[in-house]
């Protein structure tokens, strides 16, 4: 069942509009960063200043890149017992957690992603190591996603 | 000490047990001072109103304390000012527990603890009962948790009683084995490095002891606490789960009901590999942290077997782990690459009900996960491993402390083993459910 066999698996993905928002957020310190280089540029320090404008671009469009990549890696897929959730660049990940083995789901949203109309979705099994994370779900999608694990998990729910 | 409904009180003499050094310390000092006889009973007033106080305030916990067993659950009622009503449903206790400190053992007391799966505040302390009472409650606790999971009638509380001893821990084996553990050898480094210094120079050897005291200390208290814990460890089987009974001036009887066990594991460290010994430790369910829990009674691993052969060890993985796998292939060579340490340890190996993986770098760890306690499984491929096709699967338990991982394995074996497993770990659910 590698990623690739799994395509078939019919993946979803969290809403594009996570990655508008991850971009926000590096576009947000790449501007607070470039004002205070800008101001040491001002203040005579050309070259240092200059050097840092540079330093900023890089970096800001290094973590544009990133942030990218890393919202194309996240995937969920629901199968008949189980759901795989696929995540990371560096260390990539992929979790299967059988729908009997929830304990409970909790949904999530920050302000930022309140703003978006986005939530998270998170399951929690008895196992402190199970990690199923699923960001930036569009609201609508997170309340079923939600409504859904809840009745399978009750349909299969097994003991300890 | 019955009440009405069935609600029952402690024993009187908790609060004095309970108090433990503290009453130790407070008799001395109220001794010594009554026999320096220079002081009046005037002098004394002070100490004589703390013990009063003291005294009175434990009086009055043990008072409003009372439990009473209702249908299948245990609750527990205590405290004054903050009222506190706890009920533990029996059918998810995972182990129960007798505790005799050696404060309690000359009072005559046991603790009874039960352990539950949770993950806070899942103990349930019945701190303390007459010792003669205290086993058959334990018997009967169990029968209840039984009776409840099957949803039968409660079994004969005699059938339960019979166990048959499956081993004992020899003490000087005990002595050897701490002699040549990690606990052990850094406690000899620091008495060596003592009596070196003290040889060579007496005036620096005194300034080394009084400003390593603490360190010191600890070494010996570490040393000492698992030579208590494990001193004639006996490992029994009974109906009602398995039975485990130890201590020298500490002691303590555990049971773990069947079918409770989320993962073993076995370590082997370097010194003791030479000697073909290990050490069997189980791992049941939970985040056993709660409140007013001493180191000792925090650690969620039970050991089984403080030190043993590996022969023996087998045969009592036999019981507590049935239809282990037979053989457990390595890892291929380019591992060796990545981690030189770890590469000549990393194995692993599944039946159709358990998994065994073996790691570790100094000290090698054999672990044996049970498919039906398979919580989630992982797939996880860091940057180096990418390069060198690698990726690792983990297979979570509830348990806290053992952990299976299948280390460092070709992409296409990884992606195998995750599929054959989930669907492995999905039969056993079913069975069991069923």
């Amino acid at each position: 069942m590698s990623v690739e066999q799994a395509r078939s698996d019919n993946w979803r993905r969290p809403s594009p509009r996570l990655l508008v928002l991850r971009r926000l957020e590096v576009a947000a310190l790449a501007l607070a960063a470039l004002i205070a280089a800008s101001v040491v540029a001002a203040l005579g320090h050309t070259v240092v200043g200059l050097a840092c404008l540079g330093g900023v671009l890089v970096l800001g469009l290094g973590a544009e890149r990133f942030v990218s990549r890393r919202f194309h890696a996240w995937g969920y897929a629901e199968r008949e017992d189980d759901l795989l959730v696929r995540r990371g660049v560096l260390f990539s990940r992929l979790s299967v957690v059988p729908y009997g083995r929830m304990q409970f789901i909790d949904v999530t949203a920050g302000p930022l992603e309140r703003s978006f109309g986005l939530a998270t979705v998170r399951m929690h099994t008895a196992a402190a190591a199970s990690d199923a994370r699923i960001p930036g779900l569009e609201r609508a999608e997170a309340a079923r996603l939600r409504d859904r694990l809840a009745e399978v998990g009750e349909a299969q729910a097994a003991g300890l | 000490m019955t009440g009405a409904d069935g609600w029952r009180r402690l024993h009187p003499l908790s609060p004095i047990v309970r108090g433990g050094r503290v009453t130790i310390g407070v008799g001395t000092v109220l001794l010594l001072s009554l026999l320096a006889g220079g002081r009046g009973a005037r002098d004394s007033v002070p100490e004589l109103a703390i013990v009063g106080l003291v005294v009175v305030l434990g009086f009055v916990s043990w008072l409003v304390t009372r439990w009473r067993i209702e249908d299948d659950d245990l609750r527990i009622e205590s405290g004054v000012l903050r009222r506190q009503s706890l009920r533990f449903p029996l059918s998810q206790v995972q182990a129960i527990d007798i505790v005799r400190p050696g404060l309690a053992r000359i009072f005559g007391v046991a603790e009874l603890r039960l352990r539950t799966g949770g993950s806070s505040g899942a103990t349930a302390r019945l701190a303390y009962l007459a010792a003669h009472e205290a086993e058959p409650l334990r018997v009967r606790l169990l029968a209840l948790a039984e009776g409840a999971r099957k949803h039968e009638g409660t079994p004969e509380p005699e059938a339960a009683s019979q166990e048959h001893v499956l081993t004992t821990v020899p003490t000087g084996r005990l002595i050897g084995s701490i002699l040549i553990s990690d606990v052990g050898i850094l406690a000899e480094a620091v008495l060596a490095g003592l009596i070196v210094t003290a040889v060579l120079s007496p005036a620096a050897a005194v300034g080394v002891t009084s400003a390593g005291a603490v360190w010191i200390f600890t070494v010996l208290t570490l040393v000492w606490r698992r030579f208590n814990q494990e001193y004639r460890l006996s490992l029994a089987e009974a109906p009602d789960g398995l039975r485990l009974r130890s201590g020298l001036i500490a002691l303590s009887a555990e049971t773990i009901r069947p079918g409770r066990v989320q993962a073993v594991r076995m370590v082997e460290p370097l010194f003791w590999r030479a000697l073909g010994w290990c050490r069997l430790e189980v791992d049941l369910a939970g985040k056993q942290r709660s409140k007013g829990e001493g180191q000792a009674e925090r650690r969620p691993l039970r050991t089984v077997l403080p030190v043993g052969s590996r022969a023996l060890a087998e045969e009592l993985l036999e019981h507590i782990v049935p239809n282990r796998p037979p053989t457990q292939s390595p890892p291929p060579r380019r591992v060796l690459l990545k981690s030189p340490l770890r590469y000549p340890m990393l194995a692993w190996g599944r039946s159709e009900t358990c998994v065994a993986t073996t790691s570790g770098r100094i000290r090698r760890v054999t672990v044996w996960a049970p498919l039906e306690k398979v919580q989630s499984l992982r797939r996880v491929q860091g940057p180096l491993q990418r390069r060198l096709h690698l990726a690792t699967v983990h297979v979570d338990t509830a348990g806290h402390s053992v952990h299976a991982a299948i280390r460092d394995r070709n992409t296409t074996e990884a992606d195998r083993a995750l599929a054959e497993l989930s669907d492995l770990a999905r039969a056993e659910r079913r069975k069991k459910s069923q």
